[in-house]
């Protein structure tokens, strides 16, 4: 795996697009295609079978920014994704008392509300130990599952019907965006995705990201060695926060639908799992473990009934013998010195085999 | 737009109260029933405190070798000939010696949970010496695993109550009732807590669980098995937890629920973190203050905030005072 990714890391930027523009046009054409194994069918809809996936893979990345890069434990993250799925439906829905937006200017306005929400939490919670932080996001997000239910305006289990949608309408004089077609929203996701990836990926490249890689190896010495850690903590939470504000924002369009009844603690612990399955701090490896929970319960129907068993043993047995998930995470703060050196000194670092980075660099090797 | 807002505002004047009048006239209702309701909480926080003390571990399993003493309480209930329906009439005499064996069974039930618990999921970590974030996750797996088991054994539907006592008033305190359910759970609650707090405090075995807190290297070169330490501080833990399902039982009777541990055990968890987590004593006072506190929020603010109140006291206790009321202190203790 090691080799696989670096010898991806050495090739030229233009062959690495010359890889992965087919790969990606490959994923946009799947709903299409149906491939006849990966199919979900007759069971359930592909099309909306592949949103589901991509609507894990979105959180997932969104999670893998808070957990897998600043190695901040989040168990409420289905606490944002609840809020963005209530900004859409507020501004939305015909129901709600307030005023209506496009649905595509919902989709900011969601990404700065649980921002804001993710801000608020976290200027108090981020000071804490992280053992701390896991509980008291767990807290925030019953609270905000309590507030659906017991807040008259957020219309507890009635909910919010008939959300909006992106405009556009097929030929037959239908909206593009409907419910029982999930291909174009599917396209829509994974547009949105790449996007997301894009942004994160730079971020990961740069001073904000190593800070976080530097609190997620040693909150203490990245503080010793000048690192705002509480300052960068509240960036990954915040930004988390937004992605996963986007992601119930979109999740909200495509059911149409919004009420008390989808935002448990239950399905936190799911998102969570996603990450940590691929390999927190891996793009590829969240993605893959997002693939892993959305789409076996929906292929494999007759253990869906089974899956938080499977997910949960799952859990278990990776932390015992593979607690980097199937694939690691692929910056570590060791690799960023050998690169600082590189650029230094112009060479590979030479250490005997005796110093103590030799010994550590073995050490990282293995993990 | 503006107009808008202020209807769409106004619209919640019925969702939440602020009704002092009620929290005053049910003030000692409110407080007796806290009281027993948080020496449960008490009970099951102990647990997450003593794990916590010893292993810097959240427990997150904790909630489910809590409910699984309740299913032990219930199917010893059941197997002692009792049905779902009314109460039975029963001597005083016969209704101790059923509730004993019950919280017998309850307690061996989830003493034996968590030490599996240890055993499968925590122990072949401690030796891999992995981070404390990796025990967190094993530990939600292992939450994730028992809840599951439970709910293919049994499903989704709430076991039928099977009633034993039927609360009778026994006094008034300032015109608020106390009934005999009520003064069993927390005579026997705290009997319980003080019977942990001298054997930690008081015997040789204690004395090896807070030398594990305070420094487990140093307590394993003087000797203290550090594996059996810590094996029985999670048989202590789900001792406790098993009677406080057994209590949890009595007081909501249809109770035994596949997911019922988990409101429960973060309450917990909060009561341990309010009275500073580590801290024998400090579960106890933050058990009770929990408690308490939940009943009175539910006056003020209507029945649907109880739980609000409850994590919103969480984060607010770990935003101003993180080491609780009484600090953090297993290891500290005096020797």
């Amino acid at each position: 795996m090691r080799s696989l990714s670096e010898r991806w890391n050495s090739l030229s930027r233009f062959q690495q697009w010359a890889v992965l523009i087919p790969v990606v046009l490959l994923v946009y054409a799947l709903p299409l295609l149906n491939p006849p194994i990966l199919s979900t069918e007759p069971a359930y809809n592909f099309p909306i079978a592949m949103f589901e996936v991509a609507r894990y893979g979105l959180v997932a990345i969104g999670l893998n920014v808070v957990v897998g890069q600043a190695g901040l434990l989040d168990l409420g993250y289905i606490g944002f994704f609840a809020v963005g799925a209530y900004v859409a439906a507020l501004f939305t829905s015909p129901v709600s008392g307030l005023h209506k937006l496009p649905y595509l200017a919902v989709l900011p306005l969601a990404i700065v509300v649980t921002m804001v929400f993710g801000l608020i939490l976290g200027t108090p919670t981020l000071r804490l130990r992280g053992d701390y932080l896991a509980i008291v996001t767990l807290g925030f997000g019953e609270i905000v599952r309590l507030l659906a239910d017991n807040v008259e305006p957020l219309r507890g289990n009635r909910g919010f019907t008939d959300l909006g949608h992106p405009p556009g309408t097929t030929d037959a004089g239908r909206a593009l965006f409907n419910q029982t077609d999930g291909t174009p929203w599917y396209w829509l996701m994974v547009t949105v995705i790449i996007v997301v990836l894009i942004f994160v990926g730079n971020l990961e490249r740069s001073r904000v990201g190593r800070a976080w890689v530097a609190i997620r190896e040693d909150e203490d010495v990245a503080e010793i060695m000048g690192v705002p850690t509480f300052k960068y903590k509240l960036w990954a939470f915040a930004i988390g926060a937004a992605i996963g504000g986007l992601s119930g924002a979109l999740y909200a369009g495509q059911i149409g639908f919004v009420n008390n009844q989808k935002f448990d603690v239950v399905t936190s612990v799911l998102f969570l799992a996603a990450v940590v399955l691929g390999g927190s701090g891996n793009k590829v490896g969240v993605l893959l473990g997002a693939f892993v929970i959305a789409y076996v319960p929906l292929r494999f129907q007759e253990i869906a009934q089974y899956k938080y068993l499977i997910f949960g043993l799952a859990l278990i047995v990776l932390m015992i013998f593979r607690p980097q998930g199937l694939l690691g995470a692929r910056q570590r703060l060791l690799a960023y010195g050998r690169e600082a050196y590189m650029r230094l000194v112009g060479r590979p670092e030479q250490v005997s085999s005796e110093s103590a980075l030799a010994k550590e660099s073995a050490k990282g090797a293995e993990a | 737009m503006n107009h808008q807002a202020t209807a769409f505002l106004a619209d919640g004047v019925s969702w939440i109260s602020f009704d002092v009048d009620t929290l005053r006239n049910q003030f000692w209702d409110n407080t007796i029933e806290g009281l027993s309701q948080g020496s449960i909480y008490a009970l099951v926080a102990l647990g997450y405190t003593l794990v916590y003390g010893v292993l810097r571990l959240i427990n997150f399993a904790h909630s489910e070798v809590f409910i699984y003493g309740a299913f032990g309480a219930y199917f010893t209930f059941f197997g002692l000939g009792f049905r779902p329906g009314p109460t039975p009439e029963l001597s005083t005499i016969e209704i101790i010696g059923y509730l004993a064996v019950a919280l017998v069974a309850a307690m061996l039930v989830s003493g034996a949970t968590a030490v599996v618990v240890e055993r499968v999921a925590y122990r072949p970590l401690r030796k891999r010496g992995a981070p404390p974030l990796v025990f967190l996750i094993t530990a939600i797996g292992a939450s994730f695993v028992l809840q599951q088991l439970l709910f293919i054994w049994r499903h989704g539907n709430p076991e039928r109550a099977i009633r034993l006592l039927r609360p009778q008033e026994v006094f008034t305190v300032f015109g608020a009732s106390v009934t005999n359910l009520q003064i069993i759970i927390v005579v026997a609650s705290l009997v319980l807590m003080v019977i942990a707090d001298i054997f930690i405090n008081r015997t040789r075995l204690g004395r090896g669980v807070r030398a594990v807190a305070q420094d487990p290297d140093t307590a394993t070169l003087m000797g203290v098995n550090k594996e059996r330490v810590i094996m029985l501080t999670f048989l202590i833990g789900g001792l406790l937890a098993g009677a406080a399902a057994l209590f949890y039982l009595m007081k909501i009777p249809q109770g035994a629920v596949y997911q019922g541990g988990f409101l429960l055990g973060i309450k917990a968890f909060t009561a341990a973190v309010l009275g500073g987590i580590g801290n024998l004593r400090g579960a106890l006072l933050g058990g009770l203050v929990l408690g308490v506190a939940e009943n009175y929020g539910q006056s003020l603010f209507g029945g649907g905030w109880r739980d609000i109140v409850a994590f919103v006291l969480l984060i607010v206790i770990l935003m101003f005072r993180p080491t609780g009321i009484l600090g953090e202190s297993l290891g500290k203790a005096r020797v």
